[in-house]
C-alpha cells in the first residue's frame, strides 16, 4: 500500500475507529460505575433488573451511540483493507487513547504496572500489522 | 479476582475475537462497500456470517459491560486482549492470511502486557481514595487546630 491516498484513506478508517471506538468504552465505563457490580443488581433483582438498571443510564445510551459509529466505522474499513491489519492497528492505537481517557475521565489509578501493560499489548498489536 | 471474574474475562476474549473474524469473513465475501451506496452496510447485516459474528459480540458486550462493573476499563482491556492472538490464529490458518515473524512477536507482546496487568488489582476504590484524602486532611489539619487550642487557652 504505497499510494499516498490509499494510505490517508486507511488512515482516516483507522482514526474513526479509534475516536468513536474510545468515547463509546469511557461512556459505558462510566455507566458501569454509577450502575454498580451487576452480580450484586442481579443477584437481588435478577436479570431483568440488571438489565434495566444499566439501559435506563443515560450515559450507556450515549456510549452505545458512539460503539455502535466505531462497529459501522469498523465494518466499513474491513469490507476494504485486511483484518490483520485494520484489527490491530485500530485496536493498539484504542489502547492507548483509552488509557489517557481513563486516568482523566474516570480517574482510574493507572500506575507504572497499567502504563507497561497498555504499551506492551499496544506495540504487540501493532506489530501484528506487518 | 474470583475464578468466575476470570471466566468472564475468557469469555470477552473469545468471544470478540471470534466475532471480528466472523464479520470479517462476511464482509470479504461481500466485496468492498462504497462510501456513495451506504444502505449496503445495512444490507450486509443481514448475511449469515455477519450475523454471526453480530450474535458473538453481543455475548461479548454483555460479559464486557459485566467485567465494567467490578474492574477498571484499564484492567478490562489488557487482561482481554489475548483475543488479539487469537485473531492472528484464526486469520493465518482459517482466513489464509499472512503471519510473518514481526506478528508472532507481536503476539508475544500482548501475552506480556497480559501478564503485567492481571498481576495487579482489577479496581480502583474511588470511595476508599476519597477517605485516605479526608484522612490526609485531618491529619494536616490536626496541628494547626491544635495550636489554635493552644493559642485559645493561653488567651
Amino acid at each position: 500500500m504505497t499510494n499516498p491516498h490509499a494510505v490517508l484513506a486507511t488512515a482516516a478508517m483507522i482514526a474513526s475507529i479509534v475516536v468513536t471506538a474510545t468515547a463509546g468504552d469511557i461512556l459505558t465505563a462510566s455507566a458501569m460505575r454509577q450502575v454498580g457490580d451487576l452480580d450484586v443488581i442481579r443477584r437481588r433483582s435478577g436479570i431483568p433488573g440488571a438489565a434495566v438498571a444499566v439501559i435506563t443510564n443515560g450515559r450507556f445510551g450515549l456510549g452505545v451511540v458512539c460503539l455502535a459509529l466505531s462497529f459501522f466505522s469498523l465494518l466499513f474499513a474491513f469490507s476494504h483493507r485486511d483484518l490483520s491489519l485494520i484489527g490491530p492497528a485500530a485496536t493498539s492505537l484504542t489502547f492507548v487513547t483509552n488509557a489517557l481517557a481513563a486516568k482523566f475521565f474516570l480517574r482510574e489509578n493507572v500506575d507504572r504496572r497499567r502504563w507497561s501493560a497498555a504499551i506492551f499489548v499496544c506495540v504487540g498489536v501493532a506489530l501484528l500489522a506487518f | 479476582m474470583t475464578l468466575r471474574r476470570y471466566l468472564v474475562l475468557a469469555v470477552i476474549t473469545l468471544t470478540a475475537s471470534c466475532g471480528d473474524t466472523f464479520l470479517s469473513r462476511g464482509m470479504k465475501s461481500l466485496g468492498p462497500v462504497s462510501l456513495a451506496h451506504p444502505a449496503e452496510l445495512i444490507h450486509a447485516i443481514f448475511s449469515p456470517w455477519v450475523a454471526a459474528g453480530i450474535v458473538l459480540l453481543v455475548g461479548f458486550f454483555a460479559s464486557y459491560l459485566t467485567a465494567l462493573s467490578w474492574a477498571d476499563l484499564t484492567y478490562v482491556l489488557p487482561a482481554s486482549s489475548l483475543g488479539y492472538v487469537i485473531m492472528t490464529l484464526l486469520a493465518k490458518f482459517w482466513l489464509g492470511e499472512r503471519v510473518s515473524t514481526l506478528r508472532w512477536l507481536g503476539v508475544v507482546f500482548i501475552t506480556a502486557g497480559v501478564g503485567f496487568v492481571t498481576r495487579g488489582p482489577s479496581y480502583t476504590d474511588h470511595s476508599a481514595a476519597a477517605g485516605a484524602e479526608l484522612s490526609a486532611e485531618i491529619e494536616n489539619a490536626e496541628p494547626e487546630s491544635a495550636a489554635s487550642h493552644a493559642d485559645g487557652v493561653r488567651r
